[in-house]
This record gives C-alpha cells, sequence and structure tokens, in this order.
C-alpha cells in the first residue's frame, strides 16, 4: 500500500512518465480510418470587401472532398462566435457587439480572418487545393493601433461600431478621484503602452472531428483549455446540434496560457465539415498560422496620473486606456482590459480614490483576449511603474514610498475603491523577504563592481496583487459574465476503494493529476497511488468550465474538497450501520471510520466494499455505491501577491540587458504540492520576462501585415537568455476558500514585467531615463542611451 | 524510394517519397509521435531526435538521410520499464510541465551530455539554446539534465 501524499507533500508527478517516454497523446497525434484534412485559407488582406469566392478549381483538384465558405455557413444558418461577456459602457449603453461569422462574410478584418476550408484526402491535396481557390478581394485601408483606429476619419471596421469604439466604460469614483487631485502636493504622470503579446504555447492548436451518421453524435477533439463550454456554445449557439449529441474531447495538450480558453471557429467550422464530408477531418495549425489566427494579449496605450500629498501618501489615481480588442469581439475579449484590468489598480495600496476609464476599440488585427494574467499583468506594470516615477520625481525611495502606501497585515480583509474586497495578504512581509533573499544590501557594490567594468546596473520592485481563481459567478454576472464560473468534481469510489477523480478542469501542464490527488489522498486517507484524475472529455466528466484564470486549484480544487466531505459523510452512514452506533459517533481521521471512543472501526476500503456489496447495508436509508458530486461556486475572488525584485546589468555599447537576479516571494495562500508551485512560478516569471524584454507582436501599420509572424521574427526568451530564478512563497491562507489556496499559475507574469523594467530604468536614471517602453530589446536600449547621452543638435 | 535504418534498435526499411520529412515519416508512417512538431521555421527543436547519437532536427531533416544510420527518438530510451538516466532526472527535477517540449529536450539534453559529463549552468544553458520551452522558464530544465548528465556519466563508469 502507498504512502498519502496530503497537502505540503512534494510527490512527483504523475502525469510524467507517459511524456517522457513519447506516449502523450495530444490532438495532432490522433489518427482515425478513412481521415480528412483540412486546411483553413486565411485573408491575407488586413481589411478587404470579399467579393466572391471562386473554388471550381479548387474542388477538381485531386483528392478535394469541399471547400466551404461563410456563404456556405450563411446557408446552413449557423450562428456567429458568441462572444461570453457583455460589458456596458459609462452611458449605460451595452457594448457593441458585431457579430464574428465563422468564416469572413462580406468582408475581411484582419490578416489570418478565416475565408475558407478546404478538405481532401491527404494533406497535401488539401493544401494544393487551397491554393487554387481564387478569391476575389477589394483592399480597404486598413487600420492597426488603437491611438489610430480612435482618430476622426479612421478606416471603419463595422458600420455599427462607429469610430471603431466597442466600449467607453469606466470604474470608480470620478468626482472623488477629482478631489483627490485637488489637493495633491504633487501629481505623477506616465503614459505608457503594454506591448501586444502572442502566447505561442508550444503545442499549435488542432482539431479532429467526426461525425457517426447512425447515431447523430459528433466527436470533436481540440487542443482547449475548456471542452465542456466549448461543446456548450458551439452546440447551442453557433452549430445548434444536440447538446448531448456533442462530445468534445480535449486530451494533452501543450500549453495554453489562454490561448486555448476561447471557442474557435476553427473547432465549430470542423465539426460542421465532418458531417457534410462524411469522414473524420483532421486540422493542426502551422506555427504561423497561429501566430495570426491564435488569439493575442495586452495591447494597452495608456495615460495615467498618481496624485500624492507632501509625504508621498498617494490620493488618487487616474487612468485612461486604450485597448486593442482586434478584428472582432473573441470569447472573453472586452472582459479582459476592463474587469481584469481597472478592479486592480489600487495594488498594495491605501489609494483612497481611483478612476479608471477604458476605450475598447476594433482594429484590423487578430482578435485580441486573455492571455496569461490577461489585464492583471497591465495594471500591474501601470501601478508598479508610476509608483517609480513618483517616487523620482518626489525624490522618495521608491521602497519607501511603497512602504508608505502599503496596506498593513492587520487591515486586511481591505476593501478598495475598485470593486473587489481583499480578504488576505501581508505584502509588508512578501517585501521584507524578498529584500533579504535578493541581497539588496549588496546592491551597491555589485553596481559599482559593474560600473568598474562599464557596465550600468540596476534594481527593480514590483510589489503586486492580483485577482484570480475566477469567480463568483454572482460577481461576474453583475460585470457582464453570460455564463457562471464555479467549477465541478466528481470522487468516483470504486469497490477496492480506490478513487478516480473526474474534475470539470483541463490539465495541460499545471500537474493536476498530482495536486487534485494529493487533496483526495490526505482528505479520504487512502494512498496517493491509488487515485487517479480524469478530465478533459465532455462524455466522461460531467461538466465543467475549464482552466484559465488561476482557477483550477481554487474552484476546482475547492469542488473536489467539497465531494471528498460528501463522501465521508456518505461513509459515516455507512460505517453507523456496520458498527451499530449512532452516526455522530463515527469519526473519520486518516483513512479510518471508528466509534467514538472504542476501538470499533472500519477502513475506508471497507466501507467502499460495503457500498457495492450491500447485503449488509442500510438499504433502507441509503442509496448503495460511493461516488458524490460537488459543485462550487466561490464567494469571492483570491488575491495571491508579492514582492519580485530584478536586478539588471545593460551593457551601454550593445543595450543588451542582462538580468543578474530574481527574486519572487509570492503569497498564493496554501501550498498543496511546492515542487509544483515553484515550477508555476518560475514559467511565469520567465514569460513575464518575455514581454519586458523581448516579446512584440508588431503590424506594419500601413498594411496591417503582421511583421513578427514566426518564430524567427517573434522572439521568446530561451535557457540562455533566461535567468535563474529565487522563488520562493510566503503564504497568507486564503480566508475564503476551504484548502485557503489562491491560485499560483499566473503571479510569475503578472509581477514580473514591472521589476524588469524598474530595474533598467534604474539602471538607465543617472541619464535621465525616466520611463522605457517594453520590450527593452537591444536595439531600443542602445537607443534610449544614445538619445540620452548624445548631444541634441537643437541644443 | 527505399531507405534501410536502425530505428530505436531494430533495422527498418521504409519506402516513401524522398521529400518526406524525417519527422512526418516518424509521426505519420510510422506511428511515433513521441517526437512533436512544433513550428514551422526549424526554431522549436519540440522534433529533435538523435542520428548516430547527434541531436539532429527532423523537421529539417528528409528520409533519405537516414540510409545506413541509426534513429533513436523519444520512444528508443528506455529499457523495457526502466527510464534513460536523463528521462529520469526530468522526472526527478520537475523538468516539465506539458511535455510538449519534453521528448526535444531530452534528445538534445542526451547529445550534449554525452559529451559533457559535468556540465555549467551557463553550458548546459548555452546546449538547449535551440529548443524552446513555454512551461518551465527553463530552470528545472537545466537542474534536470545537469543531474541527467551526472547519472550518465556514473552510469558509464558503473558500466566500464
Ligand atoms: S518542429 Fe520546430 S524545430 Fe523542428
Ligand atoms: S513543458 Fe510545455 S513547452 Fe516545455
Amino acid at each position: 500500500m502507498g504512502a498519502i501524499n496530503g497537502v505540503g507533500a512534494a510527490p512527483l508527478r504523475k502525469e510524467d512518465l507517459r511524456f517522457l517516454t513519447g506516449r502523450g497523446n495530444y490532438v495532432a497525434d490522433i489518427k482515425r480510418p478513412n481521415m480528412a484534412f483540412g486546411v483553413f485559407l486565411r485573408s491575407p488582406h488586413a481589411h478587404a470587401r470579399l467579393n466572391g469566392i471562386d473554388a471550381k478549381a479548387a474542388l477538381a483538384a485531386p483528392g478535394a472532398l469541399a471547400v466551404l465558405t461563410g456563404e456556405d455557413v450563411a446557408a446552413d444558418g449557423l450562428g456567429s462566435l458568441p462572444c461570453g461577456w457583455g460589458i456596458v459602457g459609462k452611458d449605460g449603453q451595452p457594448m457593441k457587439e458585431p457579430p464574428f461569422p465563422l468564416m469572413a462574410q462580406g468582408k475581411v478584418r484582419f490578416v489570418g480572418d478565416i475565408v475558407a476550408f478546404v478538405i481532401a484526402d491527404t494533406l497535401d491535396e488539401a493544401r494544393a487545393a487551397a491554393e487554387l481557390v481564387e478569391v476575389d478581394y477589394e483592399p480597404l485601408p486598413a487600420v492597426v493601433g488603437v491611438l489610430d483606429a480612435i482618430a476622426p476619419g479612421a478606416p471603419q471596421l463595422f458600420d455599427e461600431a462607429p469610430g471603431n469604439l466597442c466600449c467607453d466604460w469606466a470604474l470608480g469614483d470620478e468626482a472623488a478621484t477629482e478631489a483627490a487631485f485637488a489637493k495633491a502636493a504633487h501629481v505623477a504622470k506616465l503614459s505608457l503602452t503594454n506591448n501586444r503579446l502572442i502566447g505561442n504555447p508550444m503545442e499549435p492548436r488542432a482539431a479532429l472531428a467526426e461525425y457517426n451518421p447512425g447515431t447523430g453524435h459528433y466527436t470533436l477533439h481540440s487542443t482547449s483549455q475548456f471542452p465542456h463550454v466549448v461543446r456548450w456554445l458551439m452546440s447551442a449557439l453557433v452549430l445548434k446540434i444536440p447538446e448531448q449529441k456533442v462530445r468534445v474531447v480535449a486530451p494533452d495538450v501543450g500549453g495554453g496560457f489562454g490561448v486555448k480558453q476561447f471557442l474557435y471557429g476553427e473547432e465549430a467550422i470542423i465539426t460542421w465539415a465532418a458531417r457534410k464530408v462524411g469522414v473524420p477531418v483532421k486540422w493542426v495549425a502551422e506555427r504561423q498560422e497561429g501566430f495570426v489566427s491564435d488569439r493575442h494579449g495586452r495591447d494597452h496605450v495608456t495615460e495615467a496620473e498618481l496624485a500624492l500629498d507632501e509625504t508621498g501618501k498617494f490620493l488618487g489615481f487616474r487612468v485612461h486606456t486604450l485597448a486593442n480588442m482586434g478584428g472582432y469581439l473573441s470569447t472573453f475579449g472586452p472582459n479582459i482590459p476592463t474587469n481584469l484590468y481597472a478592479p486592480l489598480l489600487s495594488g498594495v495600496y491605501t489609494t483612497p480614490a481611483i478612476y479608471c476609464n477604458v476605450k475598447v476599440v476594433f482594429t484590423n488585427t487578430v482578435p485580441v483576449d486573455a492571455y496569461r494574467g490577461a489585464g492583471r499583468p497591465e495594471a500591474t506594470f501601470l501601478v508598479e511603474r508610476i509608483v517609480d516615477v513618483a517616487a523620482a520625481e518626489m525624490g522618495i525611495d521608491c521602497v519607501e514610498l511603497r512602504r508608505r502606501n502599503m496596506i498593513p497585515a492587520s487591515a486586511f480583509p481591505y476593501q478598495t475603491p475598485v470593486l473587489v474586497e481583499y480578504d488576505s495578504g501581508d505584502p509588508v512581509a512578501c517585501l521584507d523577504k524578498a529584500q533579504e533573499n535578493a541581497d539588496v544590501a549588496g546592491f551597491a557594490a555589485r553596481k559599482a563592481a559593474s560600473a568598474a567594468n562599464g557596465k550600468l546596473r540596476g534594481l527593480g520592485y514590483s510589489t503586486y496583487v492580483e485577482a484570480c481563481g475566477l469567480a463568483p459567478s454572482r460577481m461576474a454576472g453583475r460585470l457582464g459574465a453570460r455564463g457562471g464560473l464555479y467549477e465541478s468534481a466528481t470522487v468516483r469510489v470504486h469497490p477496492t476503494g480506490q478513487i478516480t477523480v473526474l474534475i470539470g478542469t483541463h490539465n495541460h501542464g499545471q500537474g493536476h493529476e498530482t495536486t487534485f490527488a494529493q487533496i483526495v489522498s490526505e482528505r479520504l486517507g487512502v494512498p496517493f497511488d491509488s487515485v487517479d484524475v480524469v478530465y478533459g472529455d465532455t462524455d466522461r466528466v460531467q461538466f465543467g468550465m475549464g482552466t484559465y484564470g488561476s482557477r483550477s486549484l481554487v474552484v476546482g480544487g475547492s469542488a473536489l474538497n467539497k465531494a471528498s466531505d460528501k463522501v465521508i459523510v456518505k461513509g459515516k452512514k455507512i460505517a453507523a450501520h456496520l458498527l451499530e452506533a449512532g452516526e455522530r459517533d463515527i469519526e473519520f481521521e486518516a483513512g479510518v471510520f471508528s466509534v467514538a471512543g472504542t476501538d470499533r472501526r472500519k477502513t475506508f476500503a471497507e466501507i467502499a466494499g460495503a457500498a457495492y456489496v450491500p447485503h449488509d447495508y442500510p438499504l433502507e436509508v441509503l442509496e448503495p455505491g460511493l461516488e458524490e458530486q460537488a459543485y462550487y461556486d466561490p464567494v469571492n475572488f483570491t488575491y495571491p501577491g508579492g514582492a519580485h525584485i530584478c536586478e539588471v546589468e545593460i551593457d551601454p555599447d550593445t543595450g543588451v540587458v542582462k538580468i543578474e537576479r530574481y527574486t519572487g516571494v509570492d503569497d498564493v495562500g496554501t501550498v498543496i504540492n511546492p515542487m509544483i508551485v515553484e515550477g508555476q512560478l518560475h514559467g511565469g516569471v520567465v514569460q513575464g520576462i518575455g514581454q519586458a524584454l523581448c516579446e512584440a507582436a508588431v503590424y506594419d501599420v500601413e498594411t496591417g501585415q503582421l511583421v513578427s509572424g514566426s518564430l524567427m521574427d517573434y522572439c521568446m526568451p530561451r535557457a540562455d537568455t533566461s535567468p535563474r530564478m529565487d522563488v520562493s512563497t510566503h503564504s497568507t491562507p486564503c480566508a475564503h476558500t476551504p484548502l485557503g489556496v489562491k491560485g499560483c499559475g499566473e503571479v510569475g507574469t503578472i509581477g514580473s514585467p514591472a521589476a524588469v523594467m524598474n530595474a533598467v530604468v534604474d539602471a538607465l536614471a543617472h541619464l535621465g531615463v525616466t520611463h522605457v517602453d517594453m520590450p527593452a530589446t537591444p536595439n531600443r536600449i542602445w537607443r534610449v542611451i544614445q538619445n540620452a547621452t548624445l548631444p541634441r543638435a537643437a541644443e | 524510394m527505399k531507405i534501410a535504418f536502425k530505428l530505436n534498435g531494430r533495422s527498418k526499411t521504409v519506402d516513401v517519397p524522398p521529400a518526406t520529412l524525417v519527422c512526418d515519416l516518424l509521426r505519420e508512417n510510422l506511428g511515433l509521435t513521441g517526437t512533436h512538431v512544433g513550428c514551422d521555421t526549424s526554431q522549436c527543436g519540440a522534433c529533435v531526435v538523435l542520428l548516430d547519437g547527434e541531436a539532429v532536427k527532423s523537421c529539417t531533416l528528409i528520409a533519405p538521410a537516414l540510409e545506413g544510420k541509426v534513429l533513436t527518438t523519444i520512444e528508443g530510451l528506455a529499457k523495457g520499464d526502466k527510464l534513460h538516466p536523463m528521462q529520469e532526472a526530468f522526472h526527478l527535477n520537475h523538468g516539465l510541465q506539458c511535455g510538449f517540449c519534453t521528448p526535444g529536450m531530452v534528445m538534445t539534453a542526451i547529445d550534449f551530455a554525452s559529451h559533457n559529463p559535468a556540465p555549467s549552468e551557463e553550458e548546459t544553458r548555452a546546449a538547449l539554446e535551440g529548443n524552446i520551452c513555454r512551461c518551465t522558464g527553463y530552470q528545472n530544465i537545466v537542474k534536470s539534465v545537469m543531474a541527467g548528465a551526472a547519472a550518465m556519466a556514473a552510469e558509464e563508469t558503473a558500466a566500464a
């Protein structure tokens, strides 16, 4: 019998073996007899009228089975891709919500917009046939940046969204903020952009759809973070087919980061197409196709002002942001730069008055949606950058300024002026510990040593908080969510006492098979090896909202905990009968049911056996079997936070920024598996460093072409450009989740960009540099240094 | 075109068009889907296999290059239930999350470690430069590779 591995233990991962031996089961690995292959024909234009598609030659090509277009979509009466959030503008008007057709109808609105789906017997034949599809485009002027998009005379994407404005949204007390600024001793101002990113999970998106005419069942294998939601939205709103006849399977998925948490047109098109052509159809995105079709992230332009009194106390914070939505509204699109952004603008500070206005804007670019952190990295970067700007302007040390304004541990729960109430946290302790771990005391000497080598060294801080564990349904509903954000879990106890967990979250790197098994191992006192976790298949798992927003452990883990409670309750009833005692006298601990104060006992396995062989069993009052399901809807968001400290060294001759030290102390609440948490923090931090130092989705302003459209052009962190990190946790348990957990999937990505950029600015501060936009590429930094050091022609 | 080579310890002859990429040959013709394809510009390293012991990107290798050679894929590393020391090191050091980059990482690491029994962190990071991982932030991969190199060297010594 194996060991119990519970909360706080670090058993090695159950999922590793299959991946290490090449036995993973990713969508691209799956084959079906008679399978055909599909290729999406995508718009090469950022904006064009679609005057017609001639598929005759393509259909005559060898192996060609079908060419489907927007006209077929319309003829079959299919719905458009639904947006899951309906936000409301500050004038009370709902956002403009133009339809997002499965395939372009009338117009294409971004490079990569789907124009046709070409299916043939083999992939090569499908590609060749796609080449023969003649599309009559009438190019239109395009607009890719938010500032250009709202300018008068800008090309218009939709008639129903004048000025390309989707929504003019606001949060906070404008008048109170105004009043705060009126009494300010100092106002710090900052204009910045938050660079557009492309998530690029290493596994490209893929799908395989089948239709069984004998039963009317559809099966879709898809690289999805939320298969049940795909099934729901796709069957009910898009394809209009019975939900119970659709099975969506998301098997092993090679990373998500948000990119795979949307209902994509490709998923619905291929499912619909499989029925039309009568054979299974498979599609695997090429990487460059992913660049122009995976939803992008971030892309803000912001003006912000922070009002301070003469002692440096924050009085008010005013933010105006333009958020790029791209060419259509994706599943969570409008929620990200509004509800997941503005409520975080209080940061870890006691700022009493905050007002944030966000204009959500359409452009001729790939739709923008959630990418790891989603809204919260943008908020954190802004807050933590302007704090440094204010500190420099007022001549107060940036750490001292932070400390003067931090919410003390004693003030939790803390109600911010922007909607959210932080239940727990201790930002000061995180900062103390991070300063110690980062050897801040030794920084001056290291800086001097760098200077002696002709290098510039800087130290940067980010003390942050985020909101995750999406989400309390009631609150989400008030904010415009059209669905709920609970999670479900089933604990299926087999007759042997071994257990299968069926859970609605999706594991694509997070180690759920291990962490969730630990929870059950601890709660039910069963060996860790006796618990298997099943997810990602709508035919096996009852329901689920999937994995995103650091919600799996927070919401799914809580559902699992609740289902475990129910198993114990039922087990006690069975035990009471078997042990001839009152139910109240039964105690359960470490896998044993016993009568209090006696040595009469039954093991968990004995109770499970009795439940399935109910010879001696209270059948009049209790059903046989031992399987319990629970749905859990959180009462609040969770608020992980922490302090990150980054130390960089810049080579002024090349502009190369090297991260010399990176220290993070994060409060993620109770830690179930420290090994996995550490891995999540590492990965998150490096993704944030990617945003800070090298990643940027760049569009050509004239043509709307994605210039950074391949792994050759879009720089991602690699082993030799990533630092060694020192991450640790300082946990205050969450006050409202049963396990005390807060979530850890996104904290690294949220906390790190500001720490890196504050370090970069610190290294260049002596040159008069006060802000540098991300990414801090060698080219950009070299120019900043040249600009700051060369005498100006006019001077 | 007929091509004869050794695949994971067994002789193999295939008959495929000469332009067939080795990654496609493995995945589509031979059912060995452990070798992954993560890009179309030879940048990610998810497809790395060992050709005569040398790490190569199978997405940029055509089938005729296999003639007479020894090809090892991720499926061919373990001996029965016993993992290769590098696989074991990735498991022990949490060197993988979603697992998609893992086969390429492990293959690259084995080639590297076979020439570097005790690599430094810097050498290890440089050696992994052609393999992208989006999940782990590399720290535990680097740790795994260094531990795996030591374990490989120890195994070699024991065998000698
Ligand atoms: S598939 Fe990316 S390098 Fe081969
Ligand atoms: S483990 Fe997911 S890409 Fe490396």
